[in-house]
């Protein structure tokens, strides 16, 4: 009986979350929301796993809506590049989704407790369609509603604290131009070849071997808007706000996965598309990302270091994260974009529970979270505060921890790539982490007044502790990462090479 | 489309900002439509006296993005509404001044 519909399943994981924030958009009580969004990503999660095994079988599914086939229809496909992707993003929303109960009914007014979620479910089946389509104009639409999504949650901090309302807003101004510039590049790219398909759109640019401007200035269009959304340095600045102000449940959410699904179109629109032009490529990698990627990451450290917002500091710190994945996607080998795509993982991991600590923090505290607020933290709620102790660790990238593991591959990378002063200006980058990092214990262990330990809920404390948990289990045995990342790179470098 | 832009960042006044974006976004509409002209052709009708037609794909990519753009400026627009509601001002610089005396 199931059977017809886990042949639809690369639909359903889009289609059905978006299907039931429709329902659940006007639900006045408490808690049946958050119970639907829990029954509908559990089902989520279960057709990730079956897509997984098609996968395993078969390699490549592509799925045509209306039975229009590609370069008529829409399709999304799933290959060994984004089914990784797809299962981390299942997990993790179903645990950060069940620590947003709590967060939300302390944040915002319960009555809007249904919208929230819907709001919840519209950014989880948009952000999913991202990681799927293979369409470049219904990327777009995908990018629209996960960014309209993510503004009005942003905008439901207005509760807490007003200045949400002018991250938000801020988000939308820029986000809005970001993607209009996306749709200009999409605008030239079909001028030229007639195609949104991205596998036809390869076959179709071939044609002009030679580059034409029309093509080169589409693309451009296209990497611009997708640099905006991804906030990759310099264009990042509607992101640390939008972050630190917006409920503590909905920074976790984006910190952990919006960028990443962009950042993951980014890439395979530039290794699987752009790659025609392989001089055009190169370009763009070596003199536009890597070195914006190196800016960003000492740049986002340094500003980090000067917080004293918490929440302020993880995302100026996220900027910097973000800047280690373009730095090892610029790399143009395998083994920089399988360290691009491990460090896509652990970063989703790591930025998750750190700012699910804090956000429970946040709620202990009932303000926002400074550096004087933390005092004796350390002591006075334990268990959350060892949580974000490992998650921190982890993001400066101590041994046993997966920020470890990507720190490692992504030294390889380099050194096989034989860029020797980028591995010193990422290790003196890693160093800096270590000081805002420490502001933060000192904060917490360090300080003069002691507390006796008070009790914390376990309803928050137990998701935040599987994401910890998580980060020691992948920095120990981290072949399922390594194992998915390396896929990632052979199906994206493999057409490189030829 | 350089004029909404210039709207976007030179205006202080974030309903301003709403408008430019609308119009930036509504230039781009108009460069896609007017990518669909075939020379000589009529609207995509099948009948028999027509040998060419438009393309109708970039009008149907449009309808698309005039949703979402409609999506985008309402939203703003309530925006704009809650920060008047909270700030009582739509004026950024009137806004950053309050911000700066609530930080001291």
């Amino acid at each position: 009986m199931f059977d017809i519909f886990l042949d639809d399943a690369p639909a359903l994981v889009v289609v059905l979350p978006l299907l039931i924030s429709a329902i659940i958009a006007f639900m006045p009580s408490k808690i049946w929301p958050w119970i639907i969004s829990i029954i509908t990503l559990l089902l989520h999660l279960f057709l990730s796993l079956h897509l997984l095994k098609e996968i395993s079988v078969s390699g490549l599914i592509i799925y045509e809506f209306g039975n229009w086939e590609p370069p008529w229809g829409i399709s999304f496909k799933i290959d060994g590049v984004n089914i990784g992707l797809q299962l981390l993003f299942s997990i993790f929303v179903l645990v950060s989704t069940f620590y947003s109960r709590k967060i939300f009914l302390n944040e915002i007014d319960y009555r809007d407790s249904g919208k929230a979620y819907s709001l919840w479910l519209l950014a989880v089946g948009s952000l999913n369609g991202i990681i799927l389509t293979n369409d470049i104009f219904n990327l777009f639409v995908f990018l629209e509603i996960s960014a309209l999504a993510s503004i009005s949650l942003i905008a439901l901090g207005a509760g807490q604290n007003r200045k949400a309302l002018l991250a938000a807003f801020n988000y939308l101004i820029i986000g809005a131009i970001g993607a209009t510039f996306y749709v200009i590049g999409v605008g030239f790219a079909y001028a030229m070849t007639g195609t949104l398909n991205m596998n036809d759109l390869v076959i179709q640019l071939a044609q002009y071997s030679d580059g034409q401007l029309a093509i080169f200035a589409g693309m451009s269009f296209m990497l611009i808007g997708l640099m905006v959304k991804a906030a990759i340095f310099p264009v990042h600045i509607w992101l640390p706000p939008a972050y630190s102000y917006a409920p503590s449940a909905v920074s976790t959410l984006l910190a952990a996965l919006a960028t990443k699904t962009i950042l993951y179109f980014f890439v395979r629109l530039l290794y699987e598309v752009f790659i025609i032009y392989p001089s055009y490529l190169s370009l763009f990698l070596d003199f536009v990302l890597y070195p914006l990627s190196l800016l960003a990451i000492f740049i986002g450290t340094v500003i980090a270091i000067y917080q004293d917002d918490i929440k302020k500091l993880l995302a100026f710190s996220s900027i910097a994260q973000i800047g280690y994945i373009t730095l090892a996607f610029s790399l143009k080998d395998h083994s920089g974009v399988a360290s691009g795509f491990v460090h896509i993982f652990n970063h989703a991991l790591i930025k998750g529970g750190l700012f699910m600590a804090v956000g429970y923090f946040a709620i202990l505290y009932k303000d926002r979270v400074t550096l004087n607020s933390l005092k004796g933290f350390g002591y006075k709620y334990p268990i959350t505060s060892f949580a974000l102790l490992i998650c921190g660790l982890s993001l400066i990238g101590l041994p046993l921890t997966n920020g470890f593991i990507s720190k490692l591959y992504l030294f390889q990378a380099l050194y096989t790539n034989q860029m020797y002063l980028s591995i010193a200006l990422v290790a003196v980058s890693s160093a800096l982490a270590v000081v805002y990092f420490w502001k933060i214990v000192e904060q917490m262990w360090f300080s003069e007044i002691k507390f006796k330990s008070e009790k914390e809920d376990a309803y928050i404390y137990l998701p935040i502790w599987i994401v910890t948990i998580s980060i020691i289990v992948f920095g120990i045995y981290s072949t399922p990462i390594i194992e998915f990342s390396n896929l990632s790179a052979d199906y994206l470098i493999s057409g490189y090479q030829n | 489309m350089v004029g909404g832009l210039f709207i976007i960042i030179t205006s202080q006044n974030y309903l301003k900002k709403v408008v430019g974006l609308a119009i930036f976004q509504t230039a781009v509409f108009v460069f896609f439509v007017s990518l669909a002209k075939v020379l000589d052709g009529t609207a995509p009708i099948l009948t028999k006296m027509a040998n060419a037609y438009s393309n109708p794909l970039p009008h149907v990519l449009i309808l698309t993005a005039i949703v979402v753009g409609v999506a985008t400026s309402a939203l703003g627009l309530a925006l704009v509404l809650q920060i008047y509601k909270n700030y009582e001002t739509i004026e950024e610089k009137e806004i950053e001044s309050l911000e700066l005396k609530s930080d001291k």
